[in-house]
């Protein structure tokens, strides 16, 4: 699938257009099969098509966060423009996401 | 079980060209408490304030507010959530999907953007425990807890009314004049 993409130890997630609730257990899910797969690392959030983010975008990242930081695993975010680092950093989770 | 597509009414829509500054103009939506509809739901809040060119910010701002608004209406008011099953498919994580309407009303007046949306769902036990950032009464399905603190965080104004078992309403307003403060922010 093109939404999850390994790249060295980085797990690499698209993101879709729009995250919402409706969207997020899919992308978790996702997200989580290929964590416990690969034995990779860091995980990137690409925001590159995403237009629209919500509280559910939060959940993700701190649910992927959460399930990495124990083994020395770090989350970054890529692409995000100025609305989705707003979301990002409204929500104080740029704490541990790293925005590049 | 099949997930049954909202079907949406939309009434009375009427002043169109209600000025930023006077007239009133009112809508209501009412739709069935799915997931899929809670796009639905904040792309016809921004459409509804379109005629008033808000900024890029204001339309996002908006957008957020409803959708987080809505999604609790979902999820918690009528404990409708999903999940994916093994093979990509959407599908309700309980078996059964509770009906349930969400209505959303909004109002325009003096230039300021009133929404309302309410749920006929279960309720909350204890609102300020509820708005409490990263409180949320349902760890498992790893949703951050902020909704409420996005909502106080993207409108002016922020108001919870529920009654546990009877439903919830969220009332928050905002003004549709932001230009000044986008300008000054960067």
């Amino acid at each position: 699938m093109e939404e999850f993409q390994i790249v060295d130890n980085c797990l690499m997630v698209r993101l879709p257009e729009e995250v919402d609730h409706h969207k997020a257990a899919y992308i978790s899910a996702g997200a989580d099969r290929m964590l416990l797969q690969e034995q990779v690392q860091h995980v990137v959030f690409d925001f590159e098509d995403t237009r629209f983010m919500d509280s559910s975008g939060i959940g993700i990242i701190m649910g992927r966060y959460k399930k990495i930081a124990c083994f020395g695993g770090r989350v970054f975010a890529i692409h995000a423009d100025r609305q989705i680092r707003r979301i990002l950093t409204i929500s104080g989770i740029s704490k541990i996401v790293e925005i590049v | 079980m099949t997930v049954k597509q909202g079907s949406a009414a939309v009434c009375g829509k009427r002043n169109r060209d209600a000025a930023k500054g006077g007239e009133r103009n009112e809508m209501e939506l009412c739709f069935d408490a799915v997931s899929s509809n809670e796009s639905f739901a904040r792309v016809a809040v921004a459409a509804f304030v379109s005629h008033l060119d808000p900024t890029l910010e204001e339309l996002a701002d908006i957008k957020t507010a409803v959708s987080e608004a809505v999604t609790n209406a979902i999820i918690h008011g009528y404990e409708n959530f999903y999940g994916y099953g093994r093979h990509g498919e959407l599908r309700p994580a309980y078996l059964t999907v509770h009906p349930g309407k969400v209505r959303i009303r909004c109002v325009l007046e003096g230039g300021v953007l009133h929404i309302e949306v309410s749920d006929r769902g279960k309720g909350i036990e204890d609102i300020d425990r509820a708005m409490e950032p990263l409180f949320t009464t349902r760890p498992e399905l790893e949703r951050s807890g902020m909704g409420f603190a996005f909502m106080e965080a993207f409108m002016d104004d922020l108001e919870v009314e529920s009654e546990p078992g009877r439903g919830t309403t969220v009332r928050m307003s905002k003004k549709m004049d932001a230009g000044a403060w986008i300008d000054s922010e960067e």
